[in-house]
């Protein structure tokens, strides 16, 4: 079956930028999760989003017109920051997979996917 | 060499590793002559390295054992029993019984649900005896108990023996404990022991010690279980009042059940594989193996109480050690590590404990003791406090 797992960190924590000291390392670590994922055959897709404070939400209100918020969906401690789609035999193989995330800090909600009309 | 020393001591990395070390040693003893059987020599030191890192885990493990001499005083191991250990149980997990009990106690259903589904579905006891048991309304423990079978099913949670069973083990053991205790010692309710639970909780954690045989801490927690089973006829009087430790009835305890239990700690202690489960029946079981509360080993339940302390931290393991060292070196001696505590201020077993010592130590206890009352909810705890604050309201 398929999961999603969606990341969630404080997106205020400092982060390295490309030249720093240990940015190579900290993205040689993603680089090679992510193999590990296509090598293992769990990957479906992923990816990591731009900061919430580019996000734009659209409010829908039935009769209403749609009203455009600069912001994310709510204010809240970590923000949703990337996901990983994964294909898995069971929720205990998806949370191993989710634990070798090179992650020491926020949260990973792990969701069964129900339906994806592009499943093969 | 190397198969049949791996299946000797159940752990291929352990097994090529002393085979290296024994070609190593054969490289410097060899230089003056080639003994007649070479392959018998090196297998007679690799399996000897082998057996000597078993005897160093053991011996590091060896103070959990001299805090209970009684226990293991029997059990002195011979060379033969040592070597038949390190024949690990290679018997399969693939019981179904097993499974169900780690599915119901999943990381992914939180502690209520755990405990609800493994009564309800790994237990024998119905939605109502369960809502029963833990005061629910039977609609509330149905609705759970659906939830959680609609979770496993679309979260896809498996129904098999999981990589990580270790971890798991600990899990499902924690609510098997948690269920003993609810029944041992019921919060509001009106009787002070709910038997079924009792007996349910031993029932299935004989489950887990028949399915995993080689778990120290099951047996630990099997030991610890009936340590306090044994003892809980004497616990209420006639009149429904609690009766403390020091002051119950031993000859109504049952002897049975505590030899049954001196035998699991002795059979888990045998495993070298220490926890705060055996921790806590080696503790039950100097309780129960004391003819007298006076021959009580207060000293060796102190520093058990300590270790405990050590393996998971906890401020009313430290509360437990108070008492221990109060018993053992008079109540100043207890009131000062009470003192030092912190966290319990809303726990009505430290004021409780304090006023006892307090009292004990005559100076004035009603006010510890009238705080507790506050407190408490079981009806037997508290009409015990009441009556103990009267009998101190006179030393103010």
């Amino acid at each position: 079956m398929e999961f999603m797992i969606l990341i969630h960190g404080d997106e205020s924590s400092p982060r390295l930028a490309p030249g720093d000291p240990g940015f190579d390392e900290f993205m040689g670590a993603w680089f090679a999760y992510n193999q590990s994922l296509i090598e293992g055959g769990h990957w479906v897709s992923g990816a990591n989003l731009a900061p919430t404070s580019s996000a734009t939400t659209l409010r829908l209100t039935p009769g209403k017109a749609t009203e455009i918020v600069d912001g994310p969906f709510a204010e809240t401690k970590e923000q949703f920051g990337g996901y990983y789609l994964i294909s898995a035999e069971n929720l205990d193989e998806a949370i191993e997979l989710a634990k070798k995330l090179p992650m020491d800090n926020g949260s990973l909600e792990i969701r069964p996917v129900a339906f994806r009309p592009d499943a093969g | 060499m190397l198969a049949l020393l791996t299946r000797r001591c159940g752990d291929l990395d352990a097994a090529d590793d002393a085979v290296q070390d024994a070609l190593i040693t054969a490289l410097t003893a060899w230089q003056s002559g080639i003994p007649e059987r070479p392959a018998a020599w090196l297998y007679t030191v690799a399996r000897n390295t082998v057996i000597d890192q078993v005897r160093r885990d053991r011996a590091s493990r060896r103070r959990l054992h001299d805090a209970a001499p009684e226990l293991t005083a029997h059990h002195a191991t011979t060379d033969a029993e040592e070597e038949d250990d390190l024949i690990m149980d290679a018997s399969s997990l693939g019981d179904e019984r097993l499974r169900l009990l780690l599915l119901c106690c999943h990381p992914a259903l939180d502690r209520d649900t755990q405990v609800a589904l493994t009564l309800r579905l790994a237990g024998g006891l119905t939605a109502a005896e369960v809502a029963a048991a833990y005061l629910l309304p039977e609609a509330t423990l149905t609705q759970r108990v659906v939830r959680a079978k609609r979770k496993i099913r679309e979260a896809g949670m498996p129904l098999s023996i999981p990589a990580n069973l270790d971890e798991r083990v600990d899990a499902l053991l924690r609510v098997l404990y948690l269920i003993f205790n609810e029944g041992y010692l019921s919060r509001g309710a009106a009787h002070v022991t709910r038997v079924d639970l009792i007996t349910e909780a031993i029932r299935l954690t004989r489950q887990v010690v028949d399915e995993l045989p080689a778990s120290a801490e099951a047996e630990g927690l099997l030991a610890l279980q009936l340590y306090h089973h044994a003892r809980s006829a004497t616990r209420i009087d006639g009149l429904g009042e609690l009766v403390l430790l020091e002051h119950q009835d031993r000859t109504g305890w049952n002897l049975d059940v505590i030899t049954e239990a001196n035998a699991w700690l002795r059979s888990a202690m045998t495993r070298m594989s220490p926890g705060p489960y055996q921790v806590q029946a080696i503790i039950a079981g100097h309780h129960a193996n004391a003819r007298t509360a006076a021959d009580t080993d207060w000293a060796a339940i102190a520093e058990l109480y300590a270790q405990l302390g050590r393996m998971a931290p906890n401020p009313v393991v430290e509360l437990n050690r108070a008492v221990a060292i109060a018993m053992a070196d008079g109540s100043l001696a207890g009131l000062a590590v009470l003192d030092r505590l912190t966290g319990l201020d809303d726990y009505h077993l430290f004021h409780a404990t304090r006023g006892e010592l307090l009292a004990r130590a005559g100076r004035p206890a009603a006010a510890s003791f009238e705080r507790a009352l506050q407190l408490a909810s079981n009806e037997a705890e508290r009409r015990h406090l009441a009556r103990r604050a009267a009998e101190t309201a006179t030393v103010r």
